[in-house]
C-alpha cells in the first residue's frame, strides 16, 4: 500500500478558515500562503483586507494585516507601501469592494502606479450581506436585488476590471480562475508573478480571480465550479493582460 | 527667530517640525495652502506627499500610514471634512494616531468658501458613526496653529487617537509673526504594535482592525472605551481665561471669534462693565472645569460663534449648571465688537432672551 502523503498546511496559514463550505476564498488564501512561503517573505509581507467576506482572512493568514474601511483597501495599502517600501504589500478584496464602492481607489492606485499588488476575488455577488447584485454579476444572473436576473437596461453591463485597468499600463495584471486543478495552479503562478513584479520595483500589479460562492449562487460546490468553467469565463476571459517591461 | 507666515503654511511647517512625514489630501478652499506647501516641503525632508483622487482616499491613506507608525496628517474644509468622517471613525476604532485639520468655512452643503465656524458639532460630537470622540484643538492665531499642531501629534500618540485641529478660514489665510521651534525626529519603529512585517512578538502577524475583535474580552470592551475617553476628558481640557476673576458676564468664544471678544472685554472694562472671557482651546474635551469654576459667581455666559444657529452654545449651557446662557451666533459675518457690547447691555438690563 502506497504511503498516504500527510496533508501539508502552508506555514502562513495559522488557523482553519471560517468561510462557507465550497467557498473559493479558502483556496485563494491557500495559494497566497503557498506563494508567500515559497518566496520566504512571511515576515516581510503586509496585507490589507477589505470589508466583506475577505475580512475573515484575519483569522487564517499569518501575516501582518490591516482591515480598511469598505472600498479603501488599495488607498491604505499604497500608503503602507510608501512608508515601508521594502515590504511586499498586497490587498485582498472582493469584487464589491474593489470594483464598486472602491473603484475610484482601485483606478487611482493603478493610475499612480503604486507599487502594491491587488488581489481581487470575483464571485459576482456581495457574499457577506447575502448575495446582492455586484458590478460583476453576469447578465441574467439572479441575486436578491435582481430577482429576475441582471437586466443591462437597468443595471448596465458587468464591469470588466482588467479592461478598466489596462490603460494604466500595470507592471503585471492577470485574471485567473480556481474552477479546476490546472486553473488553480495557473492562478497561483499569476500571484507569484505579481509579487515578483512588485518586489522588483516594477510598479502596480493586480490579479483578479474568478471564484465560486455556492451559498449565494444557490448551487452545490460542484455546480458552482462548473458554472465558472462553462459560463463565467465566457464573459471574463482568463490570462495575463500586462506582463511588465522586463518579463 | 521670528518669521512672518500665513496660517496655513505655518500649520503645514509645524507638521514637518513635529516629525510628520506623510500627508495625503485634496484641494479645497480655504485649506489648500497646506496641501500646496507640503507638496514641495515633504519631499525635501524625505517624506511622502500624495494628492489623492478624493478626501476618502486621503483619510484612508493616512490610516494606512498611521498603521505603520509614521506621523501622518490630512487636511480639508467643510464638505471635504464631511467625507473624512468614516475614516476618522475607523481610525478611532483601530486606535491609531493621526492628525486631521479642518480649516473651517461657512455654511451648510457647499456653503461659502469664506471664514466661518460651521463644523463645531461635526468635530466635537463625533462627525462619523459609532460615538467616538477626538481631541479637538481650536487655534486662534498663526502661532497657535504651530503650537497646537505639534501638540496634536504628541497627544495623538499618547492616546493612540485621531486629533482634530479646528482652524478656520481667517486663521488659515492671515499672516502673523511666528516663532518656530526646533524640529523633532520621529522614529516610526518605536512602537511594537505598528505594521512592519510579523516578528516573534506576533508569530501569526498583527491583526489591525477595530479593537473590539481581538484585543478585548466581550465584557471588557465597553469599559475600555469609557475609560479611554474619560481619561482624555479629565486630563486634556485646555482654556484661557481673560478677566474672569470678578466678571459679571463671561463671553465664551474660540478661534477667530475669540479675538473680537478679547477686544470687547477691554472696551467693556474701559466703561466699567465687568466683562470676561473663557476661550476654549480644546473643544473636546470642552473645558467644563472653567465653567464649573465660574458658574457660582457669574451672572451669565454669552456664547459667541460664527455660524447661523449656534453650536458651541449647547455645550456652554450643558456646563453652566443653571447659570443663564445667551447666544450670539454671528452668522456669515465675523462677530462685531459693538454688537457684543450691545448684547451685554441687554443681558444686564434683563431684556435679552436666554438661548434655551
Amino acid at each position: 500500500m502506497a504511503a498516504v502523503k500527510e496533508r501539508e498546511i502552508p506555514r502562513s496559514i495559522y488557523a482553519a478558515n471560517s468561510f462557507c463550505p465550497g467557498c473559493g476564498h479558502g483556496l485563494v488564501l491557500r495559494l497566497i500562503a503557498e506563494v508567500i512561503d515559497e518566496m520566504d517573505i512571511d515576515r516581510d509581507t503586509i496585507g490589507v483586507l477589505a470589508v466583506g467576506c475577505s475580512c475573515l482572512t484575519n483569522r487564517t493568514l499569518a501575516i501582518d494585516l490591516l482591515q480598511s474601511p469598505h472600498g479603501r483597501a488599495s488607498a491604505a495599502a499604497a500608503a503602507i507601501k510608501r512608508c515601508r517600501p521594502e515590504k511586499l504589500v498586497l490587498t485582498y478584496q472582493g469584487d464589491g469592494d474593489a470594483a464598486s464602492i472602491g473603484i475610484a481607489e482601485t483606478i487611482y492606485t493603478a493610475q499612480r502606479k503604486e507599487k502594491i499588488t491587488q488581489i481581487i476575488v470575483n464571485n459576482g455577488v456581495y457574499g457577506m450581506t447575502g448575495g446582492q447584485m455586484s458590478p460583476t454579476t453576469l447578465v441574467g444572473q439572479k441575486t436578491t436585488t435582481s430577482v429576475k436576473g441582471r437586466d443591462p437596461e437597468v443595471s448596465g453591463m458587468p464591469l470588466n476590471l482588467m479592461e478598466v485597468l489596462k490603460s494604466f499600463e500595470p507592471a503585471y495584471m492577470a485574471r485567473g480562475s480556481i474552477h479546476d486543478a490546472p486553473h488553480i495552479m495557473k492562478a497561483k503562478s499569476y500571484i507569484k508573478k505579481a509579487f515578483a513584479a512588485q518586489m522588483a520595483g516594477e510598479g502596480y500589479s493586480c490579479v483578479e480571480i474568478l471564484s465560486p460562492c455556492p451559498t449565494n449562487w444557490h448551487m452545490t460546490p460542484e455546480e458552482s465550479m462548473r458554472r465558472i468553467g462553462e459560463e463565467v469565463i465566457q464573459y471574463y476571459p482568463l490570462g495575463e493582460f500586462a506582463k511588465g517591461g522586463d518579463q | 527667530m521670528r518669521t512672518l507666515m500665513k496660517g496655513n503654511n505655518a500649520l503645514a511647517e509645524a507638521a514637518i517640525l513635529a516629525g510628520c512625514r506623510f500627508f495625503a489630501g485634496y484641494p479645497i478652499t480655504p485649506q489648500t495652502e497646506i496641501l500646496e506647501y507640503l507638496s514641495t516641503r515633504l519631499p525635501e525632508v524625505g517624506g511622502q506627499f500624495v494628492q489623492t483622487e478624493s478626501e476618502l482616499a486621503g483619510i484612508n491613506m493616512v490610516l494606512g500610514a498611521a498603521a505603520t507608525g509614521f506621523r501622518a496628517m490630512t487636511s480639508s474644509s467643510g464638505p471635504g471634512f464631511s467625507l473624512k468622517q468614516e475614516g476618522i471613525s475607523y481610525i478611532s476604532s483601530m486606535e491609531l494616531p493621526a492628525v486631521i485639520v479642518d480649516v473651517m468655512r461657512y455654511g451648510i452643503g457647499l456653503g461659502n468658501i469664506t471664514l466661518g465656524q460651521g463644523d463645531y458639532f461635526q468635530a466635537v460630537k463625533g462627525g462619523g458613526h459609532g460615538g467616538y470622540k477626538t481631541l479637538v484643538y481650536a487655534p486662534s492665531s498663526v502661532q497657535e496653529n504651530v503650537d497646537y499642531t505639534i501638540l496634536a501629534f504628541d497627544k495623538a500618540e499618547e492616546y493612540r487617537t485621531p486629533v482634530i485641529i479646528l482652524s478656520d478660514g481667517a486663521i488659515g489665510q492671515m499672516a502673523e509673526s511666528v516663532k518656530l521651534p526646533e524640529g523633532k525626529e520621529h522614529d516610526p519603529n518605536k512602537f511594537e504594535w505598528t505594521l512592519k512585517g510579523k516578528d516573534d512578538t506576533y508569530p501569526n502577524g498583527r491583526k489591525m482592525t477595530d479593537r473590539i475583535y481581538y484585543d478585548f474580552k466581550y465584557t471588557e470592551y465597553d469599559p475600555h472605551i469609557r475609560d479611554r475617553y474619560s481619561a482624555m476628558e479629565e486630563n486634556e481640557q485646555m482654556w484661557e481665561e481673560v478677566e474672569t476673576e470678578d466678571a459679571e458676564i463671561i463671553l465664551v468664544a474660540y478661534g477667530i471669534t475669540s479675538r473680537v471678544c478679547r477686544g470687547a472685554v477691554k472696551a467693556a472694562r474701559a466703561n466699567g462693565v465687568k466683562l470676561g472671557m473663557i476661550r476654549p482651546i480644546t473643544l473636546w474635551p470642552f473645558p467644563k472645569k472653567a465653567l464649573h469654576k465660574t458658574n457660582k459667581t457669574v451672572k451669565a455666559y454669552l456664547a459667541v460663534e460664527m455660524n447661523a444657529c449656534g453650536q458651541m452654545v449647547e455645550d456652554v449651557a450643558l456646563y453652566a449648571q443653571g447659570t443663564p446662557v445667551y447666544a450670539y451666533p454671528s452668522g456669515r459675518v465675523i462677530a462685531d465688537q459693538e454688537e457684543i457690547l450691545r448684547i451685554v447691555d441687554e443681558i444686564r438690563a434683563g431684556t435679552r432672551k436666554e438661548a434655551f
